[in-house]
């Protein structure tokens, strides 16, 4: 039997697979089929009936998405079944249901937040009725507490049950429901609890109607007054793919945008709902310190006072990355700090063992994130990847859910959404031999090493054994790289491939910040204890007033990912450039042109006048070359040679890296809403998602 | 329909099966395989709602969840969707109106007045927690309209007195006898049969009869005479023509065998 089916759709013949439905044939054919129940990553409902199509001979309207082509039959003589999209049967049947939507519907568009932008709005204007029939009541529905993040306006909802698929499939956590029947029916949470995904953004964008809708943006703006500008997000070291829209100079909202390598068409929480932290708590002008007190002063004098601080001996000057350093600046501020013979320079905050080995493969996620899809095997190590790249792990869920992958974890035992073997909590159980017959078995095992694992002592060793583990299992074959390390920050790996990190002798960061610096340069590293820094003068280059900030002497404002065309290289080693949607804060510059006109103040000019010089630089680094682009099997011929390393494996717990989910970084921590979401979760007994 | 919510106040904090009730937890969790224990969620419910004096309260339903390890909303929208179960405290004895067409041609709407007045509004509890009532969709008692279910049992034939009277029972621990409460045995005729009443139907004399009388006739000349039209008879034709003295449709001991 052939896969293969032949069909008619508007009189004309085409073939798919039989494991289409008909409503992938018809658009397949390029006809447009209408919906709202249906969408294209959630299991079929089938219960909004918008896309009925006719199929001749068959009694009645069928709803596309839920007929299966392999279900069909061909005509009694033989030929492919013919199926119309248009035509008067077509458009009464859609008609029909359209004004049953409607029946219930407000007609409150001119104060909704989804107008413009809403799929009930538009297909009423392309297939309902010009006025309504309808003169009895409508009804209405209590409005339910779905947290602090998702308003609903039940009485607009069609009871589509997309956000109830959404939080049970991709979300992994079963909180969102419909309760009681009929006209009666509502979409509620348990008894109207906050949702505890960390991904349950997405619903509003799932929302066909403007039942759930953002309620930080809520009133803000509309939709077409907004300037869109397609970026990259930066909250998590996937990268993934946003549209930030704008109005004047202000950040109003971020949504996703399809990729289908990274983040298919999710976001996390975190990075759609920060945004208010971009207009808080901003470095708008210099600071320096004087007399005990940062005081506001113009480049030239933060200048001035960063040249007398820098003028020490260079092994008593140390530079700390942060985590969300765009390459650019970190290839500026190497370049200078290295004509400065300045050798204590580190971009790994946390202390995590990888990029000192020069091999590219040991610190990204070689077998990529969509590769995931591909493995049958997952064993994390030292690694939540729930809290530590959230849209990766619905992904990691998906592939648990609907293909065959087992999951073991070594490290903290947390809800991931999906069951796993909790093989131990500490480095040793990577010696185990249960955790080599966990992956033996396996055709595609995957090794994916978080931060927690190699911020002990031995981490080199917890690498080597990884590599040696992944060798051993069959993880690292010709056509696939099986073992990466899952980092949390966007600049980590840029700031890596530039190789921001300690040269001949340099100290790494917890040396520089453990006294004995005269000046430390901190590059937007907040996330550091700064306790031991007392006797030296540090420059704090960032976005934000946070930790870093309130301890500098002094203070140079930089712009964030939203303000600048800036690259960042994700955690598969994808390289991958931002847009500028706003105008940086104040006299915030961009981080690689502050590092470019101080080094003509100290008389080291760098040789490059624009970013574009700069990228050109980069791109020498044959990392650079190409935008877009995850080597992922590629590195696999790198990955056959197991690094030596002294120590051994100890019984030592991995400790988680994230405490809090919503406030990893400076920008997280400058906005109300990620605050309230902290304080909410906190509030909880478990961090994420008690059950 | 109104809002169905839960009344988290009356509910308390706790529940637990009652003892005896375990057995029947085990019978109904033991029709499903270990992976599919959650088809047990209705008879589970029920379960919780019969231990927890008639009505469903949130822990009862918190309950039967983690029994059955699934999320809260996953039963809450069970739970929501089935009217028979009671979110709210009923009382001892809770009247279930029936209150579909024939019931409503019969005088439902004159028992509701009678409800309204001895007990009060839908779902209200008396302040002795004895009664309560609400109007339920039809019961399947059309026959004996119009009628209320008390607890478990049926009180069909009902005038307003009647309900008057029961509830009265009721409320003062008086026994009552469920069924008709008119002189009717279950679904007969008021008043006794009004049909087959002639006792030689049931004595075997009808045996003899060796023809219907709405058989095609014998022959036409008969029927002629019958005055009946020379057309072609009714019933079907293709029918193989019954031998004299064989058809015996009404065979008194096959009847009697088969019942």
């Amino acid at each position: 039997m052939s896969d293969l089916f032949k069909i008619n759709i508007d009189g004309k013949e085409i073939e798919v697979p039989k494991s289409y439905t008909l409503m992938q044939a018809c658009e397949e054919a390029g006809a447009e089929i209408p919906r709202f129940c249906y969408h294209e990553r959630l299991s079929v409902a089938g219960n909004c009936r918008m896309c009925l199509v006719e199929w001749e001979g068959a009694p009645k309207p069928i709803a596309s998405c839920a007929q299966n082509v392999g279900d069909m039959r061909p005509n009694r003589d033989g030929s492919a079944p013919n199926i119309r999209t248009k035509g008067p049967y077509v458009e009464k049947a859609r008609n029909g249901v359209m004004e049953f939507l409607l029946i219930n519907h407000p007609l409150d568009c001119p104060i909704c937040d989804q107008g413009g932008e809403c799929d009930l709005q538009d297909q009423a204007v392309a297939y309902g009725r010009a006025g309504s029939r309808y003169e009895e009541n409508k009804r209405a529905v209590e409005d339910k507490n779905m947290g602090p993040l998702v308003k609903t306006i039940m009485t607009r909802c069609i009871q589509c049950t997309r956000c109830v698929r959404f939080v049970a499939e991709v979300g992994g956590v079963e909180e969102i429901g419909m309760i009681s029947r009929g006209e009666s029916a509502e979409i509620t949470t348990y008894l109207e609890k906050n949702l505890t995904s960390e991904l349950s953004g997405n619903v509003i964008d799932l929302c066909p109607v403007g039942a759930l809708t953002s309620k930080p943006y809520a009133f803000n703006a509309r939709p077409w007054e907004l300037r869109k500008t397609s970026s990259i997000d930066v909250m998590d070291a996937m990268g993934a793919s946003i549209r930030v829209d704008a109005k004047g100079d202000g950040v109003m909202r971020i949504m996703p945008e399809v990729h289908e390598d990274i983040n298919e068409e999710w976001l996390s929480d975190k990075s759609r709902f920060v945004w208010d932290g971009l207009a808080r708590q901003r470095l708008d002008k210099p600071y320096v310190r004087v007399d005990g007190r940062l005081k506001p002063a113009t480049w030239a004098e933060a200048f001035a006072a960063v040249n007398t601080a820098l003028s020490k001996p260079a092994e008593r000057i140390g530079v700390v990355a942060g985590d969300l350093i765009e390459v650019e600046q970190a290839k500026a501020a190497l370049d200078l700090f290295r004509s400065l013979g300045v050798q204590n320079t580190d971009c790994r905050p946390a202390g995590a063992k990888y990029g000192t080995d020069g091999v590219r493969e040991h610190y990204i996620l070689n077998p990529t994130l969509a590769g995931v899809e591909e493995a049958d095997a997952l064993l994390l190590v030292g690694v939540n990847p729930r809290v530590e790249a959230a849209v990766w792990n619905a992904r990691i869920r998906k592939t648990w859910l609907w293909a065959d992958l087992k999951v073991a974890l070594v490290g903290e035992a947390a809800d991931l959404t999906y069951d796993y073997t909790h093989l131990g909590n500490s480095a040793d159980a990577l010696a185990k031999a249960e955790t080599a017959e966990f992956l033996k078995g396996a055709k595609r095992p995957m090794i994916v090493l978080g931060e927690g694992a190699l911020l002990h002592e031995e981490g080199d060793a917890v690498l080597a054994a990884a590599i040696k583990l992944a060798n051993e299992t069959g993880a690292i074959a010709d056509d696939w790289a099986g073992f990466g390390v899952l980092h949390n920050a966007a600049g980590r790996v840029g700031a890596l491939d530039v190789g921001f990190v300690p040269v001949e002798g340099g100290r790494a960061t917890a040396d520089i910040l453990g006294g004995g610096m005269e000046t430390i340069v901190l590059l937007g590293a907040d996330e550091v204890d700064l306790s031991k820094t007392s006797a030296a003068t540090v420059i704090y280059v960032g976005s934000h007033g946070d930790a870093g900030a309130s301890r500098a002497d002094i203070i140079l404002p930089a712009a964030t990912y939203t303000e600048m065309a800036a690259t960042f290289v994700n955690t598969e080693g994808r390289v991958q450039v931002t847009s500028k949607a706003v105008q940086p804060k104040g006299e915030a510059r961009e981080g690689w042109a502050i590092f470019r006109a101080l080094s003509d103040v100290m008389g080291k000019t760098l040789p490059y006048d624009t970013v574009d010089a700069l990228r050109e630089g980069l791109r020498e680094n044959e990392v650079f070359a190409g935008i877009g682009y995850a080597p992922g099997a590629a590195g696999a011929e790198a990955l056959k040679a197991v690094p030596e390393a002294a120590g051994s494996l100890s019984s030592a717990p991995f400790k988680p890296v994230i405490g809090d989910f919503y406030l990893t970084n400076p920008i997280a921590r400058a906005s109300k809403t990620m605050a309230e979401c902290s304080a909410l979760a906190t509030a909880l007994d478990t961090p994420v998602a008690a059950e | 329909m109104a809002l169905r919510r839960f009344d988290l106040e009356a509910g308390g904090d706790t529940f637990a099966f009652k003892p005896e009730t375990e057995e029947k937890i085990a019978f109904w969790r033991g029709k499903y395989p270990a992976d599919k224990q959650r088809s047990a969620v209705i008879p589970m419910l029920w379960l919780a709602q019969k231990d927890n004096n008639g009505w469903l309260s949130e822990p009862a339903m918190r309950e039967v969840a983690d029994r059955l390890e699934m999320p809260y909303i996953r039963v809450y929208e069970v739970a929501t969707f089935y009217t028979m179960f009671r979110l709210q405290p009923v009382g001892k004895f809770h009247v279930q109106l029936c209150g579909t067409t024939p019931c409503q041609l019969r005088g439902a709407e004159k028992l509701k007045e009678v409800c309204q007045k001895e007990i009060g509004d839908i779902m209200y509890v008396t302040d002795d927690g004895r009664l309560s009532w609400e109007e339920v969709e039809c019961l399947g008692a059309c026959v004996n309209a119009p009628m209320v279910q008390i607890n478990d049992d049926y009180y069909e034939d009902l005038t307003p007195e009647s309900l008057s009277q029961i509830l009265g029972k009721l409320k003062n621990g008086v026994e009552v006898q469920p069924g008709p409460q008119i002189d009717r045995v279950n679904s007969a005729p008021e008043g006794g049969a009004t049909t087959l009443t002639d006792p030689s139907l049931f004595d075997g004399s009808k045996n003899s009869i060796s023809t219907l009388p709405n058989l095609p006739s014998a022959t036409p000349a008969e029927a002629e005479a019958a005055g009946k039209p020379d057309a072609a008879p009714p019933t079907n034709t293709k029918r193989e023509e019954p031998t004299a003295g064989k058809t015996t449709l009404i065979d008194g001991k096959k009847k009697d065998g088969e019942e």
